[in-house]
């Protein structure tokens, strides 16, 4: 372009030609704009390890999680590509049309009828799609897969199906665990554990104990105020209202301790409210129940012993 | 004499009838403290109202850093748990009901018979009664802390704060508080309604009113429809309390998701009360320092009665993790998603409108396009929170903490503060520090950024919201310090505007009429205005009108300052 030959207008020598200082603005602006898209490009390209939770919930637990995981996903990357477009103009027009002396007169224009439809238009496209994404992710995280491990399984008897983040909750294969959330704590009534204990009730509070490859359907419960179940790495919460039944579901393949948490304001032990799943292989989940069972028994007989005996009279 | 005779003829213009004023005695005007007392100057009464929420606002950014200090470290024992959910209720409470709402009020107050060319607002009496509702409202919730505050949250869900689990009279005071100001806005709603629809400069058609005045209008309105469902829900409240009735309460055969329902019916359009003001002064600072029209008047005023109209229809995406069918949640997962529509065709107005500008960086624009930037990212996050699967995760989480922070602080109260600095000048006569408003901005920018920022990737690695504590766990005792250390950032920038303020009161150089070269009509007059406001209001033939009169002059060869209204002499 040979602007070093040019003489500078403004009076220093070697300077560049106010003319052509635009140009140095716009590298200044294409710098900026790669600096932006390359550090959300490493945001977003960053492996599903260290930073997984930095930028999607938690997941890896049960199929649910992954798929809000994977819906999650993609509504962000969309909600970055309008995050940066969004920016982008803002940044360019604040560095691009910073009143100067002698920069052009602004042009007075009052809208634009042909853009501003098609802006409008190009935003209900995009909500459209969003929900189309949504409706097509539905299914897998609402649907609980039926599960056949002998033994574990019974049906349920006819209950109040309410509002279920599972469909057809009470008629699927699966194993069924009622959860009631107290101030402060959880507990859980296996209620298809029965058949195992010759009808006798197995329940454990702040852990509850399940076997891996089977779809555990969790009814929630609440006995005095508004608790909210959730353990992240097997999906959504479910608030337990009295009065109410709720339905979430998750199906463990690998064997581990899960720990959640109340997410519903609950009194002063809010934050205290803690919840695990503890997920072992059918046959060591039977031993479990079993030995739970014996314990449960065990106790009670104590406490008849103790009554007769007129302790805690 | 047969009516035909009149046809056609025209009365002649002394037979008119003259409105007749008889005096029946001059009152001495009260003097200092007592003046502001009986006050029902519609500027003095916006004066108090933005003086006492402000402080309001301190008191509940007092309450915000004495969470953030309890947070910045795990298992931390500076406030007990029932400490911690007294502040976190009372900082949420203040926030909404004593500073967002009633500050929007008290611009309101102040600007909207200045902006239409009006004398006061349509009753004058009834907007002191406003104020003063506000204030003792506030004063009889925070008497509360004398006793027992309220722990329950600023929601109040049922049956935690019936009288089984919240015995205490911290949720009355706090009932009272939602009595005393919802009536105090609605008085006031009532009142912006009548002042705009009746008392309006000649030639101020609907297209012409600023955008200002629009936002007012529908926030006035939403008021209107949203109060009365409150009013109704606490009074039920109040009955289940002390009546033993069972509107809410289980134990009685009661329903906990009514008062959700009832509750969130009030709470998403108080969501739009408290943004879309500040979007009307956004739609106001941005043309005048772009130097160019707002870009689509009709589009951003159709907006936000659509924004509005969608708002009343989104309540229950509050509650997706409550029972409730599917074909419900996505219902409001649709209504939800409809409002990105508005209000993205607002973003892009505005940035259409600084497109091709010339525009001056002075305080106000500063904080409007923090006001953008940090907007864009709580509205984004909404549409992901929408999605009612993916808000499964994210609900009653640190992602939504973050969410409604990036719309009420980084959107609201930066609009706010772009209104502070546009209009400081004109509600006192001086301007504003320009450098100690650019530092305040820029720590309240990094401040909040960094305060909130971080909160999405813990609600995302599973941090409930309304904890008193927490164990290490993960990254958590990292992200949290981070986020109080931006706490304290945003807290030092906000005092910066406070001191700028104290400062310009005495010292700040005389404004002038109109030191912003801007739009509408309240610039016309002088700074601070006369008690009367207008000496002769000015026929409306735009909704730029002093761009027009600035024009007209310029063509008459006439000196600038004669465009405005003269000072009163002695004043």
């Amino acid at each position: 372009m040979g602007h070093l030959s040019r003489p500078s207008d403004d009076g220093r020598a070697g300077s560049i030609p106010r003319a052509l200082r635009p140009d140095a603005s716009l590298l200044r602006r294409r710098a900026l704009v790669l600096a932006l898209v390359g550090a959300a490009l490493v945001l977003l390209l960053a492996p599903a390890g260290a930073l997984a939770d930095f930028i999607s919930p938690e997941s890896g637990g049960s199929p649910n999680a992954d798929k809000i995981d994977t819906l999650y996903k993609i509504v962000f990357f969309i909600g970055v590509a309008i995050f940066l477009l969004v920016e982008g103009l803002l940044i360019t027009s604040i560095i691009r049309f910073r009143a100067r002396r002698r920069g052009p007169e602004p042009v007075q224009v009052h809208g634009n009828t042909p853009l501003e439809i098609g802006w409008t238009i190009g935003a209900a496209v995009l909500v459209l799609v969003i929900a189309g994404i949504t409706f097509a992710f539905l299914g897998p995280i609402r649907h609980a897969p039926n599960t056949t491990v002998s033994n574990l399984s019974a049906s349920e008897g006819v209950q109040f199906a309410s509002a279920p983040q599972v469909s057809n909750p009470t008629s699927k294969k699966a194993l069924h665990i009622n959860v009631t959330g107290m101030q402060y704590i959880w507990r859980f009534d296996y209620i298809d554990a029965k058949r195992l204990t010759e009808n006798r009730p197995v329940y454990s509070y702040f852990r509850m104990v399940v076997p891996t490859d089977t779809t555990v359907i969790a009814k929630i419960n609440a006995a005095d105020v508004i608790h909210s179940w959730w353990i992240p790495k097997l999906g959504g919460k479910a608030d337990g209202v009295p009065g109410y039944n709720n339905y979430t579901w998750f199906k463990i393949s690998k064997p581990g301790l899960y720990k959640g948490q109340c997410a519903e304001l609950c009194g002063e032990g809010h934050a205290d409210m803690r919840a695990q799943v503890l997920a072992l292989p059918p046959d060591q989940y039977r031993a479990w129940i079993e030995t739970q069972r014996n314990e449960l028994l065990a106790s009670q007989k104590a406490l008849a012993a103790q009554r007769k005996a007129g302790i805690g009279q | 004499m047969s009516t035909s005779e009149y046809v056609g003829q025209r009365r002649p213009v002394t037979a008119l009838p003259r409105p007749e004023i008889v005096l029946h005695g001059v009152r001495d005007r009260p003097r200092g403290w007592l003046e502001w007392l009986t006050t029902t100057d519609h500027k003095k009464i916006g004066i108090l109202y933005i003086y006492a929420t402000f402080i309001f606002f301190l008191i509940g950014g007092v309450e915000a850093l004495m969470m953030r200090l309890q947070l910045a470290v795990p298992e931390n024992t500076l406030l007990a748990p029932k400490a911690y959910n007294a502040v976190m209720t009372m900082h949420g409470t203040t926030m909404v009901f004593l500073f967002v709402v009633p500050v929007l009020a008290g611009f309101g107050n102040y600007l909207v018979p200045l902006m239409i060319g009006a004398r006061d607002m349509a009753f004058p009496r009834l907007n002191a009664l406003s104020f003063w509702l506000l204030l003792f409202g506030g004063i009889v919730f925070y008497v509360s802390i004398f006793f027992h505050p309220p722990e329950a949250g600023w929601t109040m869900y049922t049956p935690l704060s019936e009288e089984a689990f919240s015995a205490t009279g911290g949720v009355d005071a706090w009932i009272f508080l939602i009595h005393l100001t919802g009536l105090s806005s609605l008085l006031g709603a009532i009142n912006f309604v009548a002042t705009i629809h009746n008392m309006r400069a000649r030639g101020m058609g609907w297209a012409r009113m600023p955008l200002f005045i629009w936002t007012i209008l529908i926030y006035s309105y939403l008021l209107i429809l949203a109060l009365p469902a409150v009013a109704a829900a606490v009074t039920m409240l109040l009955a289940d309390r002390h009546l033993d009735t069972g509107f809410f309460n289980p134990a009685n055969g009661g329903d906990p998701m009514l008062w959700q329902h009832l509750f969130w019916f009030f709470g998403h359009p108080e969501v739009y009360i408290m943004i879309l003001p500040s979007f009307g002064i956004i739609s106001e600072v941005v043309p005048v320092f772009a130097r160019k029209p707002i870009f689509g008047y009709k589009a951003i005023a159709a907006s936000t009665a659509a924004i509005a109209f969608l708002g009343m229809l989104v309540w229950a995406h509050h509650m997706f993790a409550t029972p409730m069918p599917a074909v419900v949640l996505s219902f409001f997962m649709l209504s939800s998603f409809a409002i990105g529509v508005p209000t993205g065709i607002k973003i892009f107005n505005w940035l259409a409108t600084m497109w091709r500008g010339s525009i001056v960086f002075k305080t106000p624009m500063y904080f409007a396009c923090g006001f953008i930037a940090q907007f864009v990212i709580g509205g984004i996050s909404g549409v992901i929170l929408a999605v009612f699967p993916v808000d499964w995760q994210l609900h009653d989480t640190y992602f939504v903490v973050a969410h409604f922070h990036y719309v009420l602080f980084g959107g609201s109260i930066f609009g706010l503060f772009a209104g502070l600095y546009y209009w400081f000048p004109k509600i006192t006569g001086r301007m504003m520090s320009e450098g100690l408003g650019k530092a305040s901005f820029w720590l309240m920018f990094i401040g909040f950024n960094t305060t909130f920022l971080i909160q999405h990737s813990l609600g995302m690695s599973g941090m409930p919201r309304r904890i008193y504590t927490y164990y290490p766990n993960g990254d958590w005792a990292a992200w949290n310090l981070v986020s109080t250390i931006g706490s304290f950032i945003l807290g030092i920038g906000v005092l910066l505007t406070v001191l700028n303020v104290l400062l310009s009161l005495k010292n700040g150089k005389r404004a002038g009429n109109d030191p912003w070269k801007a739009n509408t009509l309240e610039w016309f007059v002088p700074s601070p205005p006369p008690e009367n406001n207008f000496d002769v209001v000015p026929r409306i033939r735009s909704a730029e009108p002093m761009k027009d009169i600035r024009r007209d002059v310029a063509a008459a060869g006439t000196p600038a300052g004669s465009v405005y209204q003269p000072v009163a002499p002695g004043t």
